[in-house]
């Protein structure tokens, strides 16, 4: 009798386990241990919660993360659910990569701004957590030069921050005054600079319209933007395009470099090398305020999915403030709602990173939501750099304007 | 007396002129694997400031195993080798075995249009691989398998999709092609006189004879099929099936890995330098006697 007790009890532990529905699950974090057992939990979690679905997880390494996903959109093997960087998210959607989500109502009112990602008015991806940079600085170096710190309410307008480079610089201290970050290629230079761009008056985009660069690119406030940028270079003030990796990495701690923009992912060993004396500065203020770039790595359901209900009951789980104050403990990214926020120890009220919260809260902006965003990214890189190097500055962002423009017209207009 | 004196220090001085020549470029050969295998044992921040100087190159400060253990738990290190290993492995043995036949037709034997036919694979060198990567994906993923599983439809995700269309290639047809042509025909034709087979002659006199274009062509395949990306990353969707290129991605977060990835490199270099060691002497020797280099 109990054999036939556990044979029944066997067989009904089968039949409801077959009564899941295999749920695919592509991630970019191949790699990285500490993202890996988060996502494994919430993985874990949410297929013990319910007896419907089931999560099968593969990992991609970032760095070729994007291309694996083309590949599969390609061959019509996408998995059920993908992740997403933000600002390559309404690229996604417009090749039908992507569906939106359906989410219950209020389910993202607390997020973050650039954690969720809006696309032809809907929402096809929200993420876990954000990314934020700040001017690292050192609160000794500034006061000893007499430069006045900035708050969030009072940032440094452009005279200040200027005055205090040239200060820093004639101090002779530092072999630069300033490190924004040129050795760092690729994505960098949009997420990093374009807010520079944006905080003179300009853009990579006329945002009302989606359909062209011209004014917005080359117009007098990105001239403003150009010419001050180029300045940095001519002035030596920052290390140009020639900049060694490794001085990127260690310049600041290494007391090369007075000033560092950099990201909140880059805080905790800063904070081991300075401690106390470290400062997150928010962004200077060129005239049109003081602005971040925002949006980092997003979950959203594929197109092709053939069990959508499934894909966005993951996401909805997964999005509980447990889950993304575990995710901001494991990585030191920050958590995507306040809520969340409180309940970790790096984001809390006096935590050593709260700043980066409020950062991201009060000064992102997204980079342009639109499916040109990947080839105006590559465009941007390339003009900042030619002018760093000394290009003529009108030139090039007319150049940069016209072949922006020349993409959005090949496309039809991306669907604007 | 003393103009032998003068020539015979001449001669010596030349001699150390043109050692030492060699030696400084054989150093510049040698300084970035030195550099890769010394950092594979540095923490992070010690090897990005050793870079402006030469400690770089020196096995100084604080040395540990510590990047190798944690590169082992980052990735796993042992499944991209194998599968490293044994896709090339595969694909240079059927390569050798299938060029080598066709380079035998080329040079060996008298059909119609094999000009014609030999050019146009040759002209295939030129095209760059990036352009026909779709076009051979959507192709292999509608092609038929039958493996363990019964038949199935799509290459996507196996080892087969990483072999197979690599295993013909336009470079080994035509080293062999050449090859061949260069030996004297009079073996060829001795061979056919004692009644040999034309399969008989490719292999027990042809082959046998052939050691120096194998070599070469082995090792020219080898390079090109372990150091495989775009490819791989395509279609290789599981971690059971990424070799070893695709897994140094693995290494590159947010905040880079420095020390880790020169270890992973240290380890997947192991491979290519055994292979290479394994059959330097051919590779020297097809280069000295028919002037292809690779």
């Amino acid at each position: 009798m109990k054999k036939l007790l556990g044979l029944l009890t066997a067989l009904l532990i089968f039949t409801v386990a077959g009564a899941q529905t295999e749920l695919s699950m592509w991630y970019h974090g191949a790699g990285n241990a500490a993202e890996r057992d988060t996502l494994l939990m919430i993985i874990e979690d949410f297929n013990n919660s319910q007896s419907d679905w089931v999560i099968n997880l593969e990992e991609f390494p970032q760095e070729s993360y994007n291309e694996s996903i083309v590949a599969a959109a390609l061959s019509g093997n996408l998995p059920d659910i993908i992740d997403v960087d933000g600002p390559v998210m309404p690229n996604w959607a417009w090749s039908g990569y992507m569906q939106p989500l359906n989410l219950s109502e209020g389910a993202l009112d607390d997020f973050l701004p650039g954690a969720v990602g809006v696309w032809n008015g809907e929402v096809y991806s929200v993420g876990l957590w954000d990314a934020a940079i700040a001017m690292f600085a050192r609160r000794s170096v500034l006061e000893a030069n007499g430069i006045r710190i900035p708050t969030l309410e009072q940032p440094w307008t452009l005279e200040e921050f200027d005055a205090a480079l040239e200060t820093l610089q004639a101090s002779g201290e530092f072999e630069f005054a300033f490190d924004p970050g040129m050795a760092w290629t690729g994505e960098w230079y949009p997420y990093a600079f374009s807010p520079f761009l944006q905080s003179f008056g300009g853009d990579m985009i006329d945002r009302s319209t989606f359909l062209t660069a011209e004014g917005a690119l080359n117009g007098e406030e990105a001239l403003a933007f150009g010419n001050w940028w180029q300045s940095l270079f001519e002035r030596d003030l920052a290390p140009g395009t020639s900049q060694d990796g490794a001085d990127r990495e260690t310049g600041f701690i290494d007391g090369k470099y007075a000033l560092q923009w950099n990201g909140n992912w880059a805080a905790l060993a800063a904070l081991d090398a300075y401690g106390d004396d470290l400062l997150f500065l928010p962004a200077p203020d060129f005239g049109n305020g003081p602005i971040i770039g925002a949006a980092s790595w997003q979950f959203g359901v594929a197109a092709s999915s053939e069990n959508p209900e499934g894909a966005n009951a993951f996401i909805e789980f997964a999005i509980q403030d447990e889950y993304l104050a575990a995710f901001s403990q494991a990585t030191g990214l920050i958590p995507a709602t306040q809520s969340a926020a409180a309940i970790t120890p790096n984001y809390a009220a006096g935590g050593p990173l709260e700043v980066f919260f409020e950062l991201s809260n009060e000064q992102s902006l997204i980079r342009p939501p639109t499916p040109g965003y990947v080839v105006m990214a590559l465009v941007f890189e390339k003009a900042l750099a030619d002018i760093a190097n000394g290009a003529d500055v009108q030139d090039t962002l007319d150049a940069a304007v016209d072949e922006i423009n020349a993409d959005i017209e090949n496309n039809n207009g991306y669907g604007f | 007396m003393q103009a032998k004196n003068v020539r015979g220090r001449n001669y010596r001085l030349g001699i150390y002129a043109r050692y030492a020549t060699l030696i400084l470029i054989g150093l510049i050969f040698i300084f970035p694997i030195v550099f890769m295998i010394v950092s594979s044992f540095k923490p992070d921040l010690q090897l990005l400031r050793d870079t402006s100087s030469l400690r770089a190159f020196l096995p100084v400060g604080d040395i540990s195993v510590d990047n190798y253990i944690e590169a082992f738990e980052r990735a796993p290190i042992g499944r991209f080798i194998f599968n490293s290993v044994f896709i090339t492995a595969v694909s240079v043995g059927l390569g050798l075995f299938l060029n080598s036949l066709a380079g035998f037709s080329f040079a060996v034997l008298e059909w119609p249009g094999k000009t014609i036919v030999l050019a146009v694979i040759i002209a295939t060198l030129i095209i760059p691989f990036e352009t026909i990567a779709i076009p051979l994906l959507l192709i292999v993923n509608f092609l038929p398998w039958f493996g363990l599983e019964g038949f199935t439809q799509g290459w996507l995700d196996s080892y087969q999709v990483q072999i197979i269309p690599f295993i013909a290639d336009a470079l080994s047809v035509f080293l062999f092609t050449q090859f061949f042509r260069d030996l004297p025909k009079e073996i060829i034709e001795a061979a056919r006189i004692d009644g040999a087979s034309w399969w008989q002659i490719y292999q027990r006199v042809l082959v046998p004879i052939s050691g120096p274009v194998f070599a070469t062509a082995a090792i020219l395949k080898f390079l090109a099929m372990y150091n495989q990306f775009l490819w791989p990353l395509m279609v290789a969707q599981s971690e059971e099936f990424r070799p070893v290129m695709v897994g140094l991605q693995y290494f590159f977060q947010l905040n880079v890995a420095w020390g880790e990835i020169m270890a992973y490199l240290t380890i997947i270099t192991v491979p290519v330098l055994i292979f290479y060691l394994a059959l330097q002497r051919a590779f020297i020797e097809s280069i000295a006697s028919s002037g292809v280099k690779g």
